[in-house]
């Protein structure tokens, strides 16, 4: 029963139908990298996840910051030599891992529920995929994080008045680096959900990277090990993150625009990464 | 069109797919047949470049799909009902995959109403049951308004109504010129919807024929002949009959006869030289299902046994006997008969009460009528070769020698 069938030559078909004669009466139009971005904005706006995930990080950068400011100004506002705009990093570094979430889910939501297949289907280009998945992503992101991370410098500079006046560097560092760092931060974050392809794996990688090496250095006491601790204290993500606000555990590390330019690095290697697998894997 | 040729998948050490090569012509709808695991599916993601061959290719159209131009326009798929992302409203589901195609907003709309999800379009798609999202795959697959449509088990969890829609659908498609390529176990339905077929088993194919074709192929059709129940002797006056006459004949577990390699009115003719009346001459025409069973029999992957319920059933008291294990109507050969000469009935008779050392069952059931009573006596334990209904009074001479035969108190 199982010997392979013999193929036999196939009769032609009946004179009088052609083959493949169907044309769609809707007008052809090849589908442009426009086309894509279009449709993932469709994606990321309409599920109540992108809406959960936003609230959170809009709550938590808002709502720290404001608390916080509050708070120094009750205390009589003295805060000594500390930039006043480095109290918005609280409300960021939590932010981020909101930032994180809604990255990895962007794409590893459709490995979950099968979506990738049907989104593959309607455009089989791979990369358009990952590429408008990216530009709507980190767009969103920036633009979210820019505005809150703005109202936030200016409510707190108004509120504590004993401190120095920031200057114009600092500012844009406080806000629109900020911003640029954390939208980073979760497009690395979707190229690891390329990757793993799971959410709640690529979700704690993620978490595990911004929070352990802080952690691990915390509990290096030996004297051999200096070498690697102060490594992990100056390039840790907080670190990183503190020294967009000129706040620093060490001077030694990475300071003013340096951490944008390493985060950028290390994204366009995972995105170069996520980029092949996507190209060469089956999903 | 689709052409396969010579299309591998392995994975690791197993292989899904094995040097399949075919075609999928227009205008007609192409059945894609198997048992479970046989490598549909994945000859269906192949197809749609969304898995890499190991070897061989699969071409739309003469491109490989990855390479198609528009190829959303050109292929339309149904894989999986529930490839969606289940927070989505349907409309915003088919909304996304149509701007990513470039196909204009409005026509969302109309293949939301080709398949009938108008009302809950608003809805998110994770309350839909198994057939609405059936229906949204197949809006997604109609989208592109494509010349090349595939459809994984598109009649899963449908009611009759929407089954018998996706006929029609399919049919219509199909007459427009279209390619159709539609995978499904229901048999029935795939008699019905498909004009070719395309069957595999363990990843390699096993047939490549029209419909008609497949069933003439694979089964044979056969006479059904029931002689009078009460007069036993006469079945045997009629298989020796119909022997002689060239027939194969096999009985059949009610009673009736099963006869092969003579046509009807013979069959009719034979009995009536021999004498004997006929309560039933009927022909039988194998269907799709027997055809593919008997085909696909050696390549079911996974296959059902009874379930034992050992060690978790009471205790059983003291002289106690289990039931006695009903002899079950042989399988083998079931849907059509064997080939000459390796008949399951004549090498062990099951379905009479077995005789150990006994003669070959034909004149052996003479000797089996004295069973008949005791065994309806023992209502737990139907005799199924015997007609319920047959009058034991005309069996009362023969009576006396059973209760003393040993074997037959199963």
């Amino acid at each position: 029963m199982t010997t392979p069938y013999q193929q036999q030559p196939h009769v032609p078909q009946a004179p009088g139908r052609q083959l493949g004669t169907y044309t769609s009466p809707i007008a052809v139009r090849r589908a442009t990298f426009g086309d894509a971005l279009a449709s993932e904005w469709t994606k990321i706006r309409s599920v109540r996840s992108t809406m959960w995930t936003l609230g959170v990080l809009i709550l938590l950068l808002v709502g720290l910051g404001l608390l916080i400011g509050f708070v120094v100004r009750s205390q009589d506002g003295h805060i000594g030599d500390t930039p006043v705009l480095s109290l918005g990093f609280y409300g960021v570094l939590l932010g981020l891992l909101c930032v994180i979430t809604l990255g990895v889910l962007t794409i590893s939501s459709e490995y979950g529920t099968g979506m990738i297949r049907t989104t593959l289907t309607a455009c089989p280009s791979r990369g358009r995929i990952l590429a408008a998945k990216s530009v709507v992503f980190f767009l969103l992101t920036f633009v979210i994080v820019a505005i809150a991370t703005t109202l936030v410098a200016v409510v707190q500079a108004s509120l504590v008045r004993n401190a120095p006046t920031p200057s114009g560097g600092e500012w844009l560092r406080a806000t629109l680096g900020i911003s640029l760092y954390v939208a980073m931060v979760g497009l690395l974050s979707l190229a690891v959900g390329a990757l793993i392809r799971h959410s709640a794996g690529s979700i704690t990688v993620m978490i595990g990277v911004v929070l352990l090496p802080l952690v691990l250095a915390l509990f290096m006491f030996t004297d051999s090990l200096s070498g690697v601790r102060e490594f992990l204290l100056n390039y840790s993500i907080p670190s990183q993150l503190g020294a967009f606000y000129g706040a620093t555990v060490s001077d030694s590390g990475p300071s003013g625009w340096d951490p944008l330019w390493i985060m950028t690095g290390i994204t366009a290697v995972a995105l170069g990464g996520a980029f092949l697998s996507l190209n060469s894997r089956d999903v | 069109m689709i052409e396969a040729v010579g299309l591998t998948k392995r994975y690791g050490a197993k292989t899904a797919v094995h040097n399949l090569s075919f075609q999928v012509r227009p205008g007609t709808v192409t059945g894609f047949l198997g048992p479970n695991g046989s490598g549909k599916s994945t000859t269906m993601r192949m197809i749609l470049g969304l898995d890499q061959p190991t070897a061989g290719h699969v071409t739309i159209g003469g491109h490989p799909f990855r390479e198609l131009p528009n190829a959303p326009r050109q292929v339309g798929a149904l894989l999986d009902a529930k490839a969606v992302h289940g927070g989505r409203s349907a409309r915003n589901h088919l909304l996304s995959l149509a701007q990513l195609a470039g196909i204009p907003a409005r026509r969302v709309d109309e293949v939301l109403g080709v398949v009938g999800l108008q009302q809950v379009a608003k809805q998110r798609s994770k309350g839909f049951s198994l057939g609405m999202g059936q229906r949204l795959g197949i809006a997604a697959a109609l989208l592109g308004d494509p010349q090349v449509l595939l459809f994984d088990e598109p009649v899963n969890g449908l009611d009759p109504e929407g089954i018998l829609w996706v006929r029609n659908l399919m049919k219509q498609l199909a007459a427009e010129g279209r390619t159709v390529f539609v995978s499904s176990h229901l048999m029935s339905e795939m008699a019905l919807t498909a004009e070719h077929l395309i069957v595999i088993g363990r990843g390699q194919l096993l047939a490549d024929m029209s419909v008609t074709d497949f069933i003439s192929h694979n089964s044979a059709d056969f006479a059904r002949v029931r002689t009078p129940g009460t007069e036993p002797a006469q079945r045997e006056k009629l298989t020796a009959a119909l022997t002689e006459a060239g027939g194969q004949v096999l009985p059949e577990p009610d009673g009736a006869l099963r006869v092969t390699g003579l046509p009807l009115p013979r069959i009719s003719d034979v009995a009536h030289g021999a004498d004997v009346r006929l309560w039933e001459l009927s022909p039988h025409q194998a269907s799709l299902e027997e055809a593919y069973m008997r085909l696909t029999q050696g390549a079911v992957d996974y296959r059902s046994t009874n379930d034992q319920k050992a060690g978790l059933q009471p205790a059983m008291p003291p002289g106690y006997a289990p039931p006695p294990v009903i002899p079950d109507v042989p399988q083998q050969g079931w849907y059509a008969p064997p080939p000459p000469g390796q008949n399951p009935y004549a090498a062990a008779p099951q379905a009479p009460a077995p005789h150990p050392g006994g003669p070959a069952p034909v004149p052996q059931a003479p000797a089996q009528q004295p069973v008949a009573p005791p065994a309806a006596q023992q209502p737990p334990v139907p005799q199924a070769p015997q007609p319920p209904a047959a009058p034991p009074a005309p069996q009362a001479p023969a009576t006396p020698a059973a209760p003393t035969k040993p074997e037959d108190t199963r």
